[in-house]
């Protein structure tokens, strides 16, 4: 076991613990940078596809996660993001001001969306975001002068300074692209949470009384969070667009909102690694699902047989068991595990028991 | 007349979406959590009646299935209490609502690999009749739909303003702890809840697949249902049944009277509407505690 021994406030709120955890994790950077040439072309854009998954994670994780409101609605902020994207490279702007744009206005779509949400809570707030998510879809068809509608919309490459970036062409430069936004993002995020701000969004999470008396302005923090999210997740939609190529109203639909919550909720709600870990499972599972339907075939000599809603039976089983067995997601069980080494042979099973609440009514205040 | 026609074809469409959004309000009374798969155990309902009636399954008579099917669907929900539900106890409502949108992707699937993926229709005694009133047609089915729903809904109602167990479901969601030491069984209250609010599943089922065909996408109707049962207002069996009407109602004059590609926002933009003007729904039942 490591001690961490803390001399000043700087080394304790410094975003990494000690010099061994940021060498870790910079030997995890390099590897991943170096994917192009490890991986083939499929793989690749599978990783991209887990890299981008991983950023809208991120997106949902700060408002779910950190401020504590769920929302079913994030493909609606998705297809803003993506839309706006390709609208402003469709007008002549250039990617590298396009995309940035596309991030800040699905944050200013954002914060339309919480000043009326602001009045809601838990359930109320997972159906109003619900019932966007569903809107979205229907306003993308009427608004068909701008979005294309039904037709939808295609875009090929983009061009950074001059220099063809595309996902079929040159995999693995628009592999470094999305790889540049999510080391964006996590950096943004790791000293979001270390700041005023990150700290009034947990404040808010666990009690929005108690925020309130500490002096946090419940009403601005939680804004500020929705327009955080909703501009990282602005970004991820921008580039699925980018990853999909063509796209249309119901590439965004409510499922994929309730994907998104799902996905952060197995990786573990509250952490930056959940969005990650959450992103691989969902990444994968597809792939996984249909290699071990062939090992399957292969081994009882039937043929492959195709089982529609497969994919999405599993993903709910894998979830009700997290949430019923491991509600903190892969990153609680994987902080159990580590605890369980550092401290071997004194872990106890109670450690990370959490305290039960019991219910009161939200009817009668 | 052609208003009177679709007055009485959007009554029958919202009593169902009323009686799922029964189920909802029922679960939200007793426990305090929502059900976001209310909609998977209407379809499930309905293909297990099918199983137990259709003569391309098991070919019951229709009477005898039916209270098969119910009871069927009383001890699925209470088994998913006893096994799922009841282990969540104090965790937070997000819990209880992520696992039960994950639990209708299960129910989904498991539908699908049983009964296929093609639309079917119940076979029951009331297909094809009709009813002639002053010039309107009305199909049997509708007629059906429109009276067992008032029914259900004044029985619950009366079960949970009048019996002592349906006060002691109410206390169970007020307060737990106040309910313990009052000596409530709340982990028992909230079983007999859930295998109630599968029953109100199954009949809301029975009706839907005797009006038209189901399959297991079906239950994405419970959506719609959840526009209903906020625009009554979650605490309210009564607010529900009207919030499934108003739903109901408003989508074939909307489809007839506005542009399409409009018409299918109604619901949802009314759904808005109501969460922005009057967060807690039309019949409201939060009142502000004074000190």
């Amino acid at each position: 076991m490591r001690i961490v021994f803390k001399t000043d406030y700087m080394q304790d709120i410094r975003p990494w613990k000690d010099s061994f955890q940021l060498t870790m994790y910079l030997i995890l950077l390099v590897i991943v940078a170096a994917a192009p040439w490890l991986l083939d072309d499929f793989y690749l854009g599978e990783l991209t596809n887990v890299l981008i998954w991983a950023i809208a994670g991120l997106g949902l994780m700060i408002l779910t996660g950190h401020t504590g409101q769920v929302s079913l609605g994030h493909a609606a902020f998705l297809a803003f993001g993506c839309y706006a994207n390709v609208i402003l490279i469709e007008a002549g702007v250039p990617f590298l001001i396009a995309f940035p744009l596309a991030g800040i206005l699905t944050g200013i779509a954002g914060v339309t969306v919480a000043i009326p949400a602001l009045r809601l809570h838990g359930i109320y707030l997972a159906i109003f975001t619900m019932a966007l998510s569903i809107l979205m879809d229907d306003v993308i068809v009427l608004a068909e002068p701008i979005t294309g509608g039904v037709a939808g919309k295609y875009l090929g490459g983009v061009e950074i300074f001059g220099h063809l970036v595309d996902r079929w062409a040159t995999p693995d430069q628009f592999f470094w692209l999305v790889l540049i936004v999510a080391i964006f993002v996590t950096l943004g995020y790791i000293n979001l949470l270390r700041a005023p701000l990150g700290r009034s969004f947990i404040a808010v999470r666990d009690s929005e009384v108690s925020a309130q008396a500490m002096g946090v302005d419940v009403a601005k923090t939680k804004t500020l969070s929705f327009a955080l999210s909703c501009a990282v997740t602005g970004w991820a939609g921008a580039l699925m667009g980018l990853y999909a190529g063509a796209f249309n109203n119901e590439t965004f639909s409510v499922i994929i909102s309730i994907q998104l919550l799902m996905m952060i909720v197995i990786g573990g709600l509250g952490s930056i690694h959940g969005a990650f870990l959450g992103a691989i499972v969902i990444g994968f599972l597809p792939q996984f699902l249909s290699i071990s339907k062939e090992y399957v075939a292969a081994a009882f000599g039937g043929n492959t047989v195709a089982i529609p809603g497969l994919e999405f039976g599993i993903f709910g089983a894998i979830l009700i068991c997290f949430i019923l067995f491991e509600p903190m997601g892969m990153y609680g069980r994987w902080l159990k595990i580590r605890t369980w080494f550092e401290l071997f042979p004194f872990y106890r099973k109670d450690m990370f028991k959490r305290q039960k609440s019991y219910l009161k009514t939200e009817r009668l205040r | 007349m052609d208003n009177a026609q679709l007055l009485i074809s959007g009554l029958a469409n919202g009593c169902v979406y009323g009686l799922i959004a029964l189920g909802f309000v029922l679960i939200y009374k007793a426990t305090e959590a929502v059900n976001f798969a209310q909609g998977d155990f209407m379809m499930l309902g309905a293909f297990v009646t099918i199983g137990l009636t259709n003569t391309e399954y098991m070919g019951l008579p229709f009477w005898l299935a039916l209270p098969i099917s119910l009871g069927i669907m009383g001890a699925l929900g209470y088994l998913l209490d006893r096994l799922i539900i009841r282990r969540l106890f104090g965790e937070s409502q997000t819990a209880v609502v992520i696992l039960t949108i994950a639990l209708g992707f299960v129910i989904r699937f498991v539908a699908g690999l049983i009964w296929g993926h093609e639309p079917q229709t119940l076979q029951n005694p009331l297909a094809g009749k009709e009813v002639r009133f002053g010039g309107l047609v009305l199909g049997m089915e509708d007629v059906a739909v429109i009276v067992v729903t008032i029914l259900l809904t004044w029985g619950l109602y009366v079960f949970f303003s009048k019996t002592r167990l349906g006060l002691a479901m109410q206390g169970a969601s007020q307060n737990q702890l106040a309910a313990y030491y009052m000596g409530i069984p709340v982990k028992r209250v909230q079983g007999i809840i859930w295998a109630l609010a599968g029953v109100v599943a199954g009949i809301a089922g029975i009706l839907f697949a005797a009006k038209g065909s189901v399959d297991p996408t079906t239950g994405l109707l419970g959506i719609k249902a959840f526009a209903a049962a906020v625009i009554g207002g979650f605490g309210s069996l009564p607010g529900a049944l009207a919030g499934g009407l108003i739903v109901g109602v408003i989508e074939p004059f909307a489809s007839r009277y506005i542009a399409a590609g409009y018409s299918q926002i109604a619901p949802y933009a009314l759904l808005l509407a109501v969460l922005i003007f009057r967060p807690n729904g039309l019949f409201s039942q939060v009142r502000v505690k004074k000190v």
